[in-house]
């Protein structure tokens, strides 16, 4: 063990990969409102509420059906996804022609909606998930303990993170959805099917964020509250990236949980505060975003 | 022809004219009447929000900007009255400027890091900063933590009216309230109203007009935080208390649930949604959890059925301008 700027190496890399836990969940979950937002035009306010489910769907399989982490993993983002095609054929739909904000005010009273009937049957307490007995346990690495749950979490996220960068940037369904975005009445032309498109998407969104929330389960402990605590900070993360670019999403989502974990290190007081400290001033000297394309 | 156009104008003119003068005379009589039929305290409760709706209506009906942070003014300047009044013994009236003059400098900070950024992203900008100084909130010593601040003294306004009386301190509220509810109005018939409009229905239009639009834009977010702060204030006399409630995202949900329900965009609209809400809350106070299960049924309902609010669809069926 030894020291870095006083600090011994064991909080600071212990911290360091806290935060880029926080970072691959910020990842994912911006990730989602930015593919959400090409295709839609609307703020999913519910992303954090649909995250908060992700983690309780894991939560009541394994209490009542008895189905462990790795099916959950599966399981989860379907069945999540799914509400969500649902709520985008209900109501979404419907609010194509209306300004962003309405889209905006729906969502958020979807996600009153949930975190109140969560909250009404499981209070607002958390439950523990136990981590699954594969991934139990961890490696010293000299310098730092590393939980192997942990490291999976980052490697898998990771992994997620890049197939949907690939996907929508290298694919010719990516090149659909992208031309969607420029131009939906022009592709529409050409004998596809944008609405399916768009109720897809956002279902594969919703579905990220229950992916998000599943592998955040055995982390943080599943509570009602958890969606509304992160989507917030995930707010100020996708308006320092910018929604323009899905890799620049990505990237700010990993670097902001890095720096998150370093203020925690450096300064306690401000580690829940930096990240909008960070929003401020990237506002004030690049106000489109660091990706964004014009405002 | 000219003239049965000119006529009918006018006549709609003064139609429209009457529909509000009649209005405001039954809101006021209203408001006189309640505190003898209801409990006093209740109606104030529903009064401060009306101004706090009828503050953020002035942003989000009338240029056009969401803001979901609200409650950051509403909030702190209820913590730095009840500390005026608390720790430094000062006079309700006091009190109450100091509030309002702390929610007009957030304001300023606040809108001038807002307004550089258009549409989805202001919402999302407005909650953050919100966020983060109710996270500063829950830190500092001033506000208490989770406690909040407790038995706010109301003490005597100017030396002379003793608001321990439930009846006077009515009286001061109604009539602060009256007096920023008419200012607001003033405002958004000025001809500085005019140019927020102009902005609301086409910004770049009105920049190509020669309308420096970001300080029209900052100087009504400034007014919305103020009247909001004002709010904050009279309610922190009110209850005796500011606590971390007022500072959280979900009141900031709450004033936007009260001027949708009203009708965004009407003047009487989010003083009708603020009894409104504040009337469902208090009924329905034993419901635990599931008020914000109604109050996520009503967000949807209004946005999918009427977009117009219940004052909006008043005035839309009456043909008048409520």
């Amino acid at each position: 063990m030894f020291e870095i700027f006083g600090v011994p190496s064991y909080a600071l890399f212990g911290q360091l990969l806290l935060g880029l836990i926080n970072g691959s969940f910020y990842a994912l979950l911006s990730l989602g409102l930015a593919v959400i937002f090409g295709m839609l035009n609307i703020i999913n306010f519910t992303h954090g509420a649909q995250y908060m489910m992700g983690a309780f769907v894991a939560y009541m399989l394994l209490q009542y059906l008895g189905i462990n982490y790795w099916a959950a993993l599966v399981i989860v983002p379907i069945l999540v996804g799914a509400t969500g095609i649902i709520i985008e054929r209900l109501f979404l739909a419907r609010l194509q022609k209306l300004d962003p904000l309405y889209g905006l005010l729906l969502t958020f009273g979807l996600a009153l909606i949930i975190e109140g009937v969560f909250r009404n049957y499981y209070g607002s307490s958390g439950k523990p998930y136990d981590i699954p007995d594969a991934l139990q346990g961890g490696h010293n690495l000299g310098f730092m303990f590393l939980p192997n749950y942990r490291a999976w979490v980052i490697v898998f996220s990771l992994a997620v993170c890049l197939v949907t960068w690939f996907a929508i940037e290298r694919t010719r369904l990516g090149s659909y959805l992208r031309a969607a975005t420029e131009n939906p009445t022009l592709v529409r032309a050409f004998g596809i099917d944008v609405p399916r498109l768009v109720t897809l998407t956002y279902g594969f969104g919703v579905g990220l964020a229950a992916l998000a929330g599943v592998m955040a389960a055995p982390i943080y402990n599943v509570s009602p509250q958890m969606g509304s605590d992160i989507i917030i900070v995930v707010f100020a993360v996708v308006v320092i990236g910018g929604m323009g670019s899905i890799m620049g999403a990505i990237l700010t989502g990993f670097t902001l949980g890095i720096v998150e974990g370093f203020t925690k290190v450096f300064f306690p007081e401000a580690s829940n505060t930096v990240i909008f400290v960070i929003m401020v001033i990237v506002l004030l000297i690049r106000p489109a975003g660091l990706f964004g394309r014009g405002i | 022809m000219a003239n049965t156009a000119d006529a009918a104008a006018i006549r709609l003119h003064r139609r429209t004219d009457s529909g509000l003068g009649i209005a405001a005379v039954v809101m006021v009589t209203c408001l006189v009447v309640a505190p003898f039929v209801l409990y006093p305290v209740f109606v104030m409760k529903a009064l401060c929000f009306a101004l706090f709706a009828c503050a953020f209506n002035l942003l989000i009906g009338y240029v056009g900007l969401v803001s979901f942070g609200h409650a950051l003014f509403f909030g702190w300047a209820s913590y730095l009255a009840a500390h005026a009044a608390k720790s430094w013994g000062l006079q309700p009236e006091l009190a109450v400027v100091i509030g309002t003059a702390t929610a007009a400098l957030l304001g300023f900070v606040g809108g001038a890091i807002a307004i550089r950024r258009q549409g989805i992203y202001f919402a999302m900008i407005t909650l953050a900063l919100a966020q983060m100084m109710y996270l500063v909130a829950l830190r500092v010593k001033l506000t208490g933590g989770e406690d909040g601040i407790q038995d706010v003294p109301r003490g005597k306004l100017f030396g002379a009216f003793d608001l321990n009386n439930e009846m006077t301190m009515y009286a001061f509220v109604l009539v602060v309230v009256l007096a920023a509810l008419f200012l607001i109005y003033r405002i958004i018939n000025s001809p500085f109203g005019e140019v927020l409009k102009a902005i609301r229905e086409n910004e770049l239009r009105s920049i190509s007009l020669g309308y420096r639009t970001d300080r029209y834009k900052l100087a009504a977010f400034v007014l919305s935080a103020t009247l909001a702060g004002l709010a904050g204030s009279l309610k922190a006399l009110v209850f005796q208390l500011a606590s971390l409630t007022d500072v959280h995202w979900t009141m900031s949900g709450e004033v936007i649930l009260m001027t949708l329900v009203g009708g965004l965009g009407t003047v009487f609209g989010p003083v009708a949604g603020a009894f409104i809400i504040v009337a469902m809350e208090n009924y329905l106070a034993p419901l635990g959890q599931w008020v914000l299960v109604i109050q996520g049924a009503i967000f949807v309902a209004c946005v999918l059925t009427f977009r117009r609010g219940i004052v909006g669809e008043l005035a839309s069926w009456l043909r008048v301008k409520l």
